[in-house]
């Protein structure tokens, strides 16, 4: 493995050598300096996303390409790209705070890793925020081969083989990019997003289409609530010291 | 010399089932199912489990397993011909060969360290064809009705441009289909005879620009075909050699088109578009064939002693129409 490695490497190096050129190793943001919340007078924004009208129905993932895939995930794995409750909740939409966020504020990066899985031969979960400089965690629980492909636009694209039973791999993302898709190429249906963030105000709706993130400064805020397939929906939010209201987001309508 | 020939055109099938691979893995999408180059999932080329022959790894590591024994082949076929081929440009195709299949695996393994960019992801398509070309070449002219022919070689130089012209036509259309296959512009225009419901697309951009100029391309070959099989059957109907390719070719671009217009109608079935890549290989070999057979005159004096008794013989010169 480690040999095969160096001769990739040494592959890679040469076609560097010789001018093909190559993205520049990525590297974890700087440690932050400057304004931080207070505490004090900070509040949480929270509400619901819901999805009006009929819900498209979900697709039926044809596993048959691969018998661990099929015998893992039922008789009729259905799409986990649109998830909508009876009562229209949307399930898997990114809110965050889009602007309005004072430049002067800076946010440590957590240390504890996200982790993204590949389980039953799906990304879990399929929709995710995390911090520029956090690491990310790429597992495979699966007893199969998958590989996991960043398609990012402003970061780095990577991709990597993860086979059954080995360590989880680490990557970093080093600028803010709203959204990350993510795709197993082994198994073509296998999708996720995940939004990269500078700030921590950020959250992922709930089966009943909830979301909240908390410690938000008094200030008024665009806040975005992406869907990957619906789009994007824009509202402005004003936070009082100590206070917000409810934010509502409707995608549909018809 | 009948197994070198043997040899070559074992060549030939192999190539064009690595092609049809190839094509099966741009059809499904897989082409970085398999991240790591050389090696698959830090294995081995040859030590990957069949286990993991799953999805689109199937596919890629498929692909990669035929083009190791392709690259094998080609190197015995250089081997073979250095032993048993007098003819030095014989052997050179044989070297030229094996340096395009050098170059094509690298290119395959490039594209999959660089996530697939079009530029390289093309030309490892349009060298494929041209690897394709001269495994063709050398069955060719190792062929005894190359060295020793049944009756003196036609001698037909508008037959000759034609099928020159033809050849040419058929690898820039290739090249145009990769184009539109790695840009993904297969589907830019979803209508088929018409583009967006008119003889001309209503509206324009890059995509649509390729995938109409792909269309376009197809007529200016199909009117190529008809030229050089007219030209065959009205001039040298007797003769075998060009009057079965001559057919074989009008049915092929006829199939060619036909999967054309099925890979838009079923939204490129995996299989549909397969067999269109496939095709467009066979289309540009037989146009090659006939090329080298209507300058077989130029290219190559028959075989003297001990091969064959033609030597004086000649020319079979054509009624210039």
């Amino acid at each position: 493995m480690v040999t095969s490695r160096l001769r990739s490497l040494f592959l890679l190096s040469a076609v560097v050598a010789f001018g093909c050129g190559s993205p520049p190793a990525e590297q974890p943001a700087p440690a932050p300096a400057g304004k931080s919340v207070d505490p004090s007078t900070a509040h949480a924004v929270s509400g619901r996303v819901i999805f009006k009208g009929k819900a498209p129905a979900r697709e039926v993932i044809k596993m048959s390409s691969d018998p661990s895939c099929a015998t893992g995930s039922g008789q009729k794995p259905l799409s986990d790209a649109v998830l909508v409750a009876a009562d229209g909740a949307l399930q898997n939409a990114f809110v965050y705070i889009k602007d309005g966020l004072d430049p002067a504020y800076t946010f440590a990066a957590p240390s504890a890793p996200v982790v993204l899985d590949q389980k039953g031969c799906f990304f879990v979960p399929r929709v995710m925020g995390l911090r520029v400089g956090q690491p990310l965690e790429m597992a495979n629980t699966d007893p199969t081969f998958h590989n996991i492909h960043a398609l990012p636009k402003q970061n780095r694209e990577f991709n990597h083989g993860l086979a059954p039973g080995i360590p989880p791999m680490r990557h970093t993302f080093t600028t803010p990019e709203v959204m990350v898709r993510f795709k197993c190429d082994v198994h073509g249906w296998m999708a996720a997003h995940i939004g990269v963030m500078a700030h921590p105000f950020f959250a992922v709706t709930a089966a009943d289409g909830t979301f909240s993130f908390s410690g938000v400064p008094p200030g008024t805020y665009t806040v975005d609530a992406w869907h990957e397939v619906f789009g994007t929906q824009t509202a402005r939010v004003t936070v009082g010291a100590g206070e917000s209201s409810p934010l509502s987001f409707s995608f549909g309508g018809t | 010399m009948i197994w070198l020939h043997r040899y070559a055109r074992l060549l030939v099938a192999a190539t064009l089932l690595l092609v049809a691979a190839g094509g099966m893995v741009t059809s499904t999408n897989s082409g970085l199912s398999v991240p790591d180059w050389p090696t698959t999932y830090g294995y081995h080329m040859f030590s990957f489990p069949l286990s993991g022959m799953v999805g689109g790894i199937f596919y890629e590591h498929g692909h990669r397993l035929i083009a190791s024994v392709v690259g094998m082949l080609t190197i015995g076929l250089v081997i073979f011909l250095w032993r048993a081929e007098s003819r030095a440009w014989v052997r050179r195709l044989g070297w030229l060969a094996l340096a395009a299949v050098i170059v094509q695996g690298t290119l395959g393994g490039l594209t999959v360290l660089f996530f697939l960019p079009d530029a390289i992801s093309i030309t490892h398509a349009g060298l494929a064809q041209i690897f394709f070309c001269l495994t063709i070449s050398v069955a060719l002219v190792t062929s005894t009705g190359w060295r020793r022919p049944a009756a003196p070689p036609v001698d037909d130089e508008l037959l000759g441009r034609r099928a020159v012209a033809l050849t040419v036509a058929v690898y820039c259309q290739i090249l145009l289909g990769a184009t539109m296959r790695h840009t993904g512009a297969g589907l830019a225009i979803p209508d088929f005879p018409l583009s967006y419901g008119r003889l001309i697309p209503p509206f324009w951009n890059p995509a649509i620009a390729i995938h109409f100029a792909h269309r376009l391309g197809a007529l200016v070959v199909a009117t190529l075909v008809l030229a050089v099989v007219w030209r065959i059957l009205t001039q040298h109907r007797s003769r075998p050699e060009l009057a079965r390719p001559a057919w074989f070719l009008l049915a092929a671009v006829a199939g060619q088109i036909t999967l054309g217009a099925f890979v838009v109608l079923t939204g490129k079935n995996e299989i549909v578009n397969t067999l269109h890549v496939a095709m467009g290989a066979i289309v540009l070999g037989t146009s090659l064939f006939l090329a080298l057979r209507a300058f077989r005159v130029r290219l190559d004096q028959p075989s003297t002693a001990p091969l064959g008794s033609l030597s004086h013989a000649k020319p079979h010169r054509a009624h210039q129409a």
